[in-house]
């Protein structure tokens, strides 16, 4: 449930942008939306839109679902280009051992889920 | 400066899948053998600590106790360690003589427990759980990847730590499994949330405890031997455990370690005895290494080596841990009860001479940490 803090990110996302907060005072990107800058506390804030690259940081694979969820699958942590880190799915390949290879790059996706949409990443295909 | 000892330490009278016992009578049951224990009696006690649910007023009004000190932070499975190092300062303050830290989960059998799920609006509910997490099977682990690759550490030497605490746990009649397992029985387990297998995973089960914290003037002529609290340390990183600076390493649990070790000005060939919160096989493979017992990278050997086991330079986990002795779902009591025990000389799988024990306690995943620095001399 979207807070006013946290509602910017998942107006971008419905509309295929994934956006990040940015702090005026020191310059340091983060995640996840909040209020103030977790490095220097400035309240002074900007969104602006990534580029939507990132690499596979660490992950788990459950073999017991959440509820409408098929296991087994990864939930995997991300790094984006821009720096900050962020939990998320793999899709668009099977979540195995093999195919999901630490530092891999990665491309984000949305999915509809209910009101919200929510930014998933997909391996960049090797040319 | 007042020195502060645990005068009273004791679990509930079983440990292990109670159903029926509601969580309130854990707690009371804790409470009641600890201040037996210390020699006291339910009216002595002036302060209280507990953690939600059902929290330390609730415990308090079933004791009749009447306390001038309450604490009720809630920082997870560490939260005990916490109330210790909050119990100490009161008593040096003079807002208390005499403090009860009381326990209690119903974590196997879920009678009157409270449901576990974050408020919708929560960072964690936004950002983690749309992503299938089911709680710290799916969430503690996810760090581990990282670490392997950067580490080196095996599968196998991930392995050993379990089979390192079931040794501990043969010797403990009160250890929940206590039949010796191997590295292949590990790695042949289910996988629970890959790459860690069921028998990395910690146990669920039902239980609880208490301790009873006092001066040492106090103590003096109550029955048992006091344990010293020498040194304590407590912080948090992140509430959400994609945002760890770095998942190879705890900043708690560094810093709350560092805190502790410098108040007692010990080093670590000072120590004894190590308890570490072992939700699963990695967390005292990090907790080795944050508390600066081995470098970066080397708990795994270490530990895989025998140099934890039985006969090892270094006790860890004597009791079998959260992965062979018990796991209520907040397991910092049980690391402080075993500390107790090994000090007083009276554990079922007793370190000869133990005169210092450390313990670190893990809250939520790798969000919190506690340190305790015990000992029975100052």
């Amino acid at each position: 449930m979207p807070t006013p803090e946290t509602q910017p990110f998942f107006d971008a996302a419905a509309r295929g942008e994934l956006r990040i907060q940015r702090c005026l005072d020191c310059g340091r990107p983060f995640f996840h939306p909040r209020p103030c800058c977790p490095f220097c506390a400035s309240a002074d804030l900007e969104w602006f839109t990534t580029s939507g690259r990132a690499t596979l940081y660490s992950y788990t694979i459950t073999h017991r679902p959440a509820p409408g969820f098929e296991a087994p699958y990864a939930i995997a942590v991300v790094q984006l280009a821009e720096g900050p880190r962020m939990m998320t799915n793999i899709v668009g390949v099977e979540n195995t051992p093999g195919n999901l290879v630490l530092d891999m790059d990665l491309r984000v996706t949305f999915e509809q889920r209910g009101d919200v949409t929510i930014p998933q990443f997909t391996p960049v295909e090797v040319a | 400066m007042t020195d502060v000892v645990i005068a009273g330490a004791a679990e509930t009278d079983e440990i292990g899948v109670l159903p029926h016992h509601s969580t309130l009578r854990l707690h009371v049951e804790g409470a009641r053998n600890a201040v037996a224990d210390a020699g006291l009696r339910m009216s002595d006690i002036d302060g209280i600590a507990s953690v939600s649910s059902p929290g330390p007023v609730m415990v308090a009004h079933a004791l009749g106790v009447a306390p001038r000190w309450i604490d009720g932070t809630g920082v997870g499975g560490t939260s005990f360690l916490l109330h210790v190092r909050h119990a100490v300062e009161a008593i040096r303050a003079g807002h208390a003589s005499t403090v009860l830290i009381t326990h209690g989960e119903s974590g196997r059998s879920r009678v009157g427990a409270a449901r576990g799920a974050f408020p919708a609006s929560s960072p964690n509910a936004q950002f983690e759980a749309p992503y299938g997490v089911t709680g710290p099977p799916s969430m503690f682990t996810i760090p581990l990847l990282r670490y392997m690759k950067e580490f080196g550490l095996t599968a196998e030497q991930l392995a050993s730590v379990a089979v390192v605490q079931r040794e501990w746990a043969s010797r403990n009649p009160r250890a929940r499994y206590r039949d010796p397992i191997t590295v292949e029985d590990v790695l042949a387990s289910k996988m629970i949330s890959y790459p860690l297998h069921l028998l990395e995973c910690c146990l669920v089960t039902d239980g609880g405890g208490a301790l009873v914290v006092t001066s040492a003037e106090r103590a003096r002529d109550l029955p048992r031997p006091p344990v010293h609290i020498l040194g304590t340390g407590e912080t948090f990183e992140s509430p959400l455990i994609s945002q760890m600076a770095d998942f190879t390493t705890s900043a708690a649990f560094r810093r709350s370690s560092a805190d502790a070790f410098a108040e007692a000005g010990i080093t670590h060939s000072d120590v004894d005895h190590v308890m570490i919160y072992d939700a699963f096989a990695h967390v005292p493979v990090y907790g080795l290494e944050d508390m600066g017992f081995v470098g970066r990278g080397e708990a795994g050997a270490f530990i895989a080596e025998g140099r934890t086991a039985p006969g090892g330079e270094l006790p860890l986990n004597t009791n079998g841990g959260g992965l062979s002795y018990t796991h209520t779902g907040m397991y910092g009591m049980f690391l402080v009860q075993e500390s107790v025990r090994q000090l007083r000389g009276q554990a079922a799988a007793q370190v000869p001479g133990a005169e210092v024990s450390v313990a670190l306690g893990n809250g939520g995943m790798f969000m919190a940490a506690g340190t305790l620095v015990l000992s029975n001399h100052t």
